[in-house]
C-alpha cells in the first residue's frame, strides 16, 4: 500500500507501515541533534492545530516539528474560537480549510472526530486524540522510545547509515500498561501498535477501570499488580484521568496508590533492566512515586524529546507528497 | 543501447588518481574531511578515504549527507521519498569539505547537499569530486575533481554500479533506441 492520506489510528496501519514511520524518525532524531535543527522539506506549507481539548506536550511537539520542517504552523484553541458562539465543528473546520490549509492535527473529546473530519475535507487530518479511542502518534513514539533502547536500533552497525538490516521489532518483549485502561486513548493504541509490533501486552488495573473484553485487542488482564508487575520488559504507566472519571470508580486516590501505584517499595524491588515509560502528565504521589524521575529506568524524557522526531516523520509522510509515499528504499536518481 | 564507461578496474585506477589529485591540491590531507552523498556518493568517499589515509598515513574522516529534505522538486514528485539520513558525526567548521557524488548531471543534488551541509557548520572551503561528469548542467555549479567527463545525451542514463551497493565496480551509459 503506497496510499498514507491521513493518519487516524494505529488500527488503520500495517507493521511495515509503523516499522517504516519509526525508520523515518529516526532520521529526523538526527536532525534534531544539528546544530541549525531545520530542514526545508515542508516550506509553503501550512498546518493548523485544532485543539479542542487541553494540551501541553502533544500541541508544543507538534507545533516544534511543524516548524522544524519549514512548515508555517497555527493553534487554534477552542477557548477562544466560535466554537463558544456554537459554531459547528465541521463549519470551523471547512472555514479553516477554505483560508488553503495543508492539514489539520486535531484532538477532540468525542471519538472518531478524526474519522470524521477526514471524509469530508481535503486536506490531511491527523488524530492527535479522539476521545477515549487513539492516540496514533503517542503510541508510535511510545514504541519509538521501546525500539531505542530494547530493540535493535541501539545494534545498528556504525557507517551502515542506510542499513534497515537492525531494524526488526518488539518481537517477545513482554509490556505491562497499569491504571485507567477504560478511559485511555494511549492505552488503546499502544495494545494495537505493540501488538502489531510482536510484543506480548497484559494490563492491570482496577475492575472498575478495565473495560470488558479488552483482552480482543489482544492482551492479558490482571487486576493485581504484584502478580506481573516483576515479570515484565516495560511498565507503561498511565494518567489517572479526572476529567473523564465519573464518581464511585475508585475508592480513594490514596487506595488506588496503595493498590496500582508504583510506590516506592515496588520500585526498589525492580529489576535494573525493565524501563518505564508514561504518556504525562504525571499525577505524582497517585500512579508513580516521585523516585522516577531520578531512576535510570525512567524513559519518559526520552519520550518527549523522541516526540518530535516521530510527529516530524508522521507530517513529512503527509505533507510532502501527494497523499503517495514511496515505501521502498529506492528513491534513485 | 548499453555502453561501457568504465570497467572495475578504470574505476579502482580512477579514484586512485582522483585521491592523488585531492592530496596534492590541499598539500596533504590535514584538515580535510568527506562527506559522501547518498547513495552511491557514500562508499565512493570511503574508498577516497582509505586511499588518502594509506598515503598520507594520517585517518581521514567520511561522513554522510542525504539530501532529500533539501530537494527542489520535494513539491512536485509524485510519491514522497523515504528519507535514508545523514551522518556527520564530527565537526566542519573552519574544515575544508571534500564533497563525492558518483555523477553530476544537473547540479540539483549538490546545491541541495552545499545548503544542508552549511546547516552543519561553517567549513573553511568546499571542494566537489565526481567519479563521472555527464554534462547538462541547469545551475552554475562545477566539479574541482573528475573522474570522466562524458558526452550524453538529456534522456541518456548513467548507471553506476559498485560493490559495496550493487556487488560489482562497472558504468554504464543507457541510451534508448
Amino acid at each position: 500500500m503506497a496510499e498514507l492520506k491521513h493518519l487516524l489510528g494505529i488500527a488503520e496501519l500495517t507493521r511495515s507501515e509503523i516499522l517504516a514511520i519509526l525508520e523515518q524518525a529516526r532520521r529526523f532524531r538526527e536532525v534534531l541533534d544539528r546544530p541549525i535543527p531545520i530542514v526545508p522539506a515542508l516550506r509553503g506549507k501550512t498546518i493548523v492545530n485544532l485543539f479542542f481539548e487541553p494540551s501541553t506536550r502533544t500541541i508544543t511537539s507538534f507545533t516544534l516539528a511543524a516548524t522544524r520542517l519549514s512548515a508555517q504552523c497555527l493553534n487554534f484553541s477552542a477557548a477562544a474560537s466560535s466554537t463558544k458562539k456554537g459554531e459547528s465543528l465541521l463549519d470551523t473546520v471547512e472555514n479553516i480549510e477554505a483560508m488553503r490549509v495543508d492539514g489539520v492535527v486535531v484532538r477532540h473529546s468525542a471519538a472518531g472526530v478524526a474519522h470524521f473530519l477526514a471524509r469530508r475535507v481535503n486536506c490531511f487530518v491527523v488524530n492527535a486524540g479522539d476521545g477515549c479511542h487513539e492516540h496514533p502518534t503517542q503510541a508510535l513514539l511510545d514504541s519509538f522510545t521501546l525500539l531505542e533502547r530494547l530493540g535493535s536500533y541501539s545494534r545498528e552497525a556504525k557507517g551502515l547509515p542506510y542499513s534497515r538490516a537492525g531494524l526488526e521489532s518488539l518481537d517477545g518483549k513482554r509490556v505491562l500498561i497499569i491504571g485507567d485502561i477504560a478511559h485511555s486513548r494511549v492505552a488503546r493504541s499502544n495494545i494495537i501498535c505493540l501488538n502489531k509490533l510482536g510484543a506480548q501486552v497484559a494490563v492491570c488495573g482496577p475492575p472498575t477501570l478495565v473495560p470488558a473484553e479488552v483482552e480482543k485487542l489482544g492482551c492479558e488482564v490482571f487486576y493485581r499488580l504484584e502478580k506481573i508487575l516483576y515479570q515484565v520488559d516495560v511498565i507503561h504507566m498511565l494518567r489517572l484521568q479526572a476529567e473523564r472519571m465519573g464518581s464511585g470508580l475508585i475508592p480513594s486516590l490514596r487506595e488506588y496508590r496503595q493498590f496500582y501505584g508504583l510506590t516506592r517499595e515496588r520500585l526498589a524491588q525492580l529489576k535494573p533492566e525493565v524501563v518505564i515509560i508514561h504518556p504525562g502528565p504525571v499525577n505524582w504521589g497517585v500512579e508513580m512515586d516521585y523516585d522516577v524521575r531520578e531512576m535510570p529506568q525512567s524513559l519518559i524524557m526520552n519520550q518527549v524529546k523522541n516526540g518530535v522526531a516521530v510527529r516530524m516523520a508522521v507530517l513529512y509522510l503527509l505533507a510532502a507528497g501527494r497523499g503517495q509515499v514511496n515505501w521502498e528504499m529506492t528513491n534513485e536518481e | 543501447m548499453r555502453r561501457r564507461l568504465l570497467s572495475a578496474d578504470d574505476i579502482t585506477g580512477t579514484i586512485r588518481r582522483l585521491s592523488a589529485a585531492v592530496a596534492e591540491r590541499n598539500q596533504g590531507v590535514e584538515n580535510l574531511v568527506l562527506i559522501g552523498i547518498q547513495r552511491r556518493g557514500v562508499p565512493l568517499a570511503q574508498r577516497i578515504a582509505s586511499e588518502l589515509s594509506r598515503a598520507g598515513r594520517q585517518a581521514v574522516s567520511v561522513g554522510s549527507i542525504d539530501i532529500t529534505l533539501y530537494r527542489d522538486d520535494l513539491q512536485l514528485v509524485a510519491e514522497t521519498p523515504l528519507v535514508r539520513g545523514s551522518n556527520i558525526s564530527f565537526d566542519i567548521n573552519g574544515k575544508t569539505v571534500v564533497l563525492v557524488d558518483d555523477v553530476i548531471f544537473t547540479g540539483r543534488t549538490v546545491r541541495a547537499a552545499l545548503t544542508e551541509l552549511l546547516d552543519f557548520g561553517r567549513p573553511r572551503m568546499v571542494q566537489l569530486l565526481v567519479l563521472v561528469d555527464r554534462g547538462h548542467r541547469e545551475l552554475p555549479i562545477q566539479p574541482d575533481f573528475v573522474g570522466r567527463v562524458v558526452k550524453t545525451r538529456r534522456n541518456d542514463l548513467v548507471d553506476i554500479y559498485l560493490r559495496e551497493v550493487d556487488g560489482r565496480d562497472e558504468v554504464i551509459l543507457a541510451r534508448k533506441g
